[in-house]
């Protein structure tokens, strides 16, 4: 098949048009649709016609009234897009107004849009909903908007009128770092300088709208920015895993060396996959591309991989400007879900710095932000995050905030308390017996054996009678039992799903520390989600095994050695795994333990059998992926 | 990148975000050309397979042509395919027009699949611009146990961040082609040279544009006999789409009603 035309053809340019209510929008699109040739034919004597009809005199807008009637009917156009073509390029426009808009659809709309087109009533010049509308789309990065002082008709098309107008748009938008790239004077009713040049206005000798639309560059290609691929997802094809995202910015080579974050591992590009298209050496900003790397490292959806010479920020605190959308309003202490390019943290509220006011742009200080309000939040993370400044890179340095299954804001990065800094006196020390000086004395490798399953599947009963077969062959090993680190290092732990994250976190470092102390660490703990495990492996790294010791909820329920069951059932333990929270089996366990198929003896059989093979000397500690 | 690659990329992550974020996922395959394309964006995501079930919402009553498709490309593109039969018409709301009677059996083959196989994520390839009600979709669509939408009051959506946690018992519509337009996927079907039932090609003066089943869609007039004239022709046409689906002219409302119930 021969590769038509329209392939080389450039996506339609998304343009949002925004301003207050009664300013004239819908007249704006309505000329502008008929003044390019965009309506169907006879469709403008059509709507006169009506209008003589009713004796109504015939407006604009009553093109956007049209297609809304035809919309709600469900016959042709939606009033959500519109497409219209000049000489130039193709253009859609996003969320076109003619309907009732609440401010989440204003963004949800206008998110996807690359330029702005601002109209402003000349009589009235700038409401407060002209000034919200104005700081959201800097708030959402659209950096190119295009200013049009409408109804010059009723003010007599007055210049000094217009360049009173032109001069308060630009001041506040300069204020909010927006340079429009024009601000001209229309009248949409009448025509006037929409696409012809006004006969009325011959002060004027800037660009009409359509030929300020076309002068609108497209949103550059950010292939010469840093890298930044945040990782979506990780295949496993054959033997060998596949690290799937799409590429924000920047440009990934085969032979680069990239780095994840957080976390810090090093690998080089193997190959860049692909199917049914051409061999690909690079890759470029906008692409979803799956890739393989030249050596085993684990890495996971949330991380970020870049090049190591210019990696992102990474910090547990973030500085953050947001838009609020949700009907309850945001308070100090609430806790968010921040989802950042693939990363998902829980966040706590740390502060509400203060609410900003639209109009004079002053901040006052507040406790809560009400909906469809603009404040400075400080956001406080248990883990660290990986991110941009907003003002460095925007497509990685903004965050949604969901909370109870919805996305409630929008906001950008401004600043941060960075790890780095409080990391920024501490030195690891290296030690002074390497690993395999450790292995060959104690003629065993290292690592952590995680037991994970349901509470009464028989994890403490196997990790103990595990430990004492292991200790009697003669190897390291000690056990680390979830409840009794909750009696020592973990006591100052609730059971707060943050709390509880972080009891595993904790668990892990510990096991860690045995393992590189040359033992067999074995960890018996509920573990329920699948992402504290995978943290969980992400800290301990090589050596790591996960081991499903699997019983049904009815045979836990059935032996119930700490009486949970009785206690969750009888609603006196909220969250309670398997009961009133879930558990999450693992995908790819390293060895699955059935205590219902097997006796005890058995089962402790099969995981003895198992460390022996997996931590037998000259083999490299296997490690399974997902 | 073109705006096809664009479209693609956009397409294969959402695609990936979907396959990431719900554990019991299926693909609604209605055979058109849409879900062609859906399906082979699949295959761009997942290297060349489909790690999910196809469901294809099979009322008994598609073309012969399509039949044959299905058999064909099952085998040759490895599709685990669910083909179970629709509940019969008399199941069916009778306060709604023949057509969508019709039309609605499908709502009720969904319902029964979802039951069936405990989906929680459903892939439809519906687009923004072949339908006014489709026009105001999200990417990720939750649904109520009744498959529900409540389209007047949805969540918002941007900065390719999509509602993927729900309350237990909604599931979630996918539509990963909704940026697409229907000379998108025509020049795409050129592009990678993607199988297409032949219904769509003009025979005799007359094609099908939108497929559906045998006696609720209707044949255009068209001379369009190779995918070069489909997009010549759909670049100069001022007619809608689905102008050959008689569920969507019945009544005023007929469309919204299946959708708010549940239709793709």
């Amino acid at each position: 098949m021969s590769q038509s035309g329209s392939e080389r053809r450039q996506p339609p340019l998304p343009i949002v048009i925004v301003g207050h209510v009664d300013h004239g929008k819908s007249t704006l699109v309505g000329r502008l649709l008929h003044d390019t040739g965009s309506l169907p034919e006879g469709k403008v004597e059509e709507l006169k016609a009506q209008s003589d009809r009713r004796g109504t005199t015939f407006e604009w807008s009553f093109v956007m009234d049209a297609f809304q009637v035809e919309r709600d009917q469900g016959i042709t156009l939606d009033t959500t897009r519109i497409w219209f073509k000049t000489a130039a390029r193709d253009y859609v426009i996003i969320d076109a107004p003619g309907h009732k808009q609440f401010l989440k659809n204003m963004v949800t709309g206008a998110a996807n849009a690359d330029a702005a087109i601002l109209v402003i009533d000349a009589a009235e010049g700038l409401s407060e909903q002209t000034r919200r509308h104005a700081y959201l789309l800097h708030l959402l990065g659209i950096a190119e908007v295009v200013v049009v002082i409408n109804k010059m008709d009723l003010v007599s098309y007055d210049h000094g009128r217009f360049d009173a107008v032109a001069e308060d748009a630009r001041h506040y938008l300069k204020r909010i770092g927006i340079v429009p790239s024009v601000i001209l004077p229309v009248s949409a009713r009448e025509g006037d300088n929409l696409s012809n040049r006004s006969r009325t206005m011959p002060w004027w000798t800037g660009p009409v709208l359509v030929e300020a639309l076309d002068a609108v560059q497209a949103r550059p290609a950010a292939d010469d920015r840093p890298l930044r691929l945040p990782i979506q997802d990780v295949y496993r094809e054959d033997e060998k895993r596949v690290f799937v995202g799409r590429i924000e910015t920047g440009r990934l080579r085969v032979g680069d060396i990239i780095e994840f974050s957080p976390g810090g591992r090093r690998a080089g590009v193997a190959s860049i996959e692909g199917w049914n298209t051409p061999t690909m050496l690079s890759a470029g900003a906008g692409q979803s591309v799956a890739f393989t790397l030249d050596d085993d490292v684990f890495a996971e959806r949330g991380q970020v991989a870049s090049h190591p010479e210019h990696l992102p920020r990474e910090a547990r605190q973030l500085q953050v400007r947001l838009f609020w959308l949700d009907r309850a309003p945001l308070k100090e202490g609430d806790r968010l879900d921040l989802r950042l390019a693939t990363a998902s943290h829980p966040v706590t509220v740390e502060a509400v710095r203060s609410v900003i006011d639209v109009e004079s742009l002053e901040r006052r200080e507040a406790e809560t932000v009400q909906v469809n309000e603009v404040a400075e939040i400080l956001l406080r993370s248990p883990t660290p995050i990986w991110f941009d400044r907003a003002a460095d890179s925007l497509a990685t340095g903004r965050a949604v905030l969901a909370r109870d299954y919805r996305l409630v804001g929008g906001c950008i990065v401004t600043g941060e308390q960075s790890v780095a800094a409080t990391r920024a006196n501490i030195t690891p020390v290296a030690q002074s017996v390497t690993r395999e000086e450790v292995a060959a004395a104690n003629g065993h490798l290292g690592g952590v054996l995680w037991l994970t399953g349901l509470s009464g599947a028989g994890k403490s009963t196997l990790a103990m009678g595990l430990r004492r077969r292991l200790f009697e062959r003669g190897r390291q090993v000690f056990v680390i039992d979830g409840d009794n680190l909750r009696h020592g290092l973990n006591s100052d732990l609730g059971f707060t799903p943050e709390d509880r994250a972080e009891n595993i976190r904790r668990a892990a470092e510990v096991a860690r520390l045995f393992a590189d102390a040359g033992a067999v660490a074995i960890v018996a703990l509920i573990s329920p989600t699948r992402a504290d495990r995978d943290h969980a492996r992400r800290i301990v790294g090589d050596g790591f095994q996960e081991i499903f010791v699997r019983a049904s909820l009815e045979a836990c329920e059935g032996r119930d050695p700490k009486g949970l069951y009785a206690k969750a059932r009888a609603g006196k333990i909220p969250e309670s795994t398997g009961v009133s929270a879930p558990y999450e089996e693992p995908d790819t366990p390293a060895l699955t333990v059935d205590t219902e198929a097997y006796g005890r003896d058995k089962a402790v059989d099969v995981l003895f059998e198992f460390v022996e093979r997996r931590f037998a000397l000259g083999r490299a500690a296997g490690r399974t992926v997902r | 990148m073109n705006h096809l690659d664009h479209l693609e990329s956009q397409s294969v992550y959402i695609l990936r975000e979907a396959y990431n974020r719900f554990e019991r996922l299926g693909m609604l395959w209605s055979l058109g050309k849409d879900s062609n394309v859906m399906l082979w964006l699949a295959r761009k995501a997942f290297l060349g397979r489909v790690p999910f079930p196809v469901v294809h919402l099979d009322t008994g009553k598609e073309f012969p042509e399509t039949y044959a498709f299905r058999e064909r490309y099952v085998q040759e593109w490895g599709l685990d395919l669910i083909g179970d039969a629709c509940p019969p018409i008399e199941l069916v709301d009778a306060s709604l027009p023949p057509a969508s009677r019709f039309a609605a059996r499908k709502s009720l083959g969904l319902k029964q699949a979802l039951a069936r196989y405990r989906f929680d994520g459903i892939i439809a390839g519906i687009r923004r611009d072949e339908q006014a009600t489709r026009a105001k979709e999200r990417v990720f669509s939750p649904r109520g146990e009744d498959g529900a939408w409540d389209f007047k009051d949805q969540p918002p959506e941007f900065w390719d961040q999509y509602n993927v946690d729900f309350p237990p018992g909604t599931h979630v519509r996918i539509h990963p082609l909704l940026h697409w337009t229907e000379v998108d996927i025509w020049r795409y079907i050129a592009r990678e040279e993607i199988p297409v039932v032949p219904l769509y090609f003009a025979r005799n003066g007359k094609r099908f544009r939108s497929l559906g089943e045998e006696g609720i869609t209707f044949p255009i007039d068209s001379e369009a006999d190779t995918i070069d004239a489909i997009i010549a022709e759909l670049e100069n046409t001022r007619t809608a789409e689905r102008a050959g689906r008689a569920m969507d002219h019945e009544a005023e409302d007929a469309f919204e009603r299946l959708r708010t119930a549940g239709y793709m």
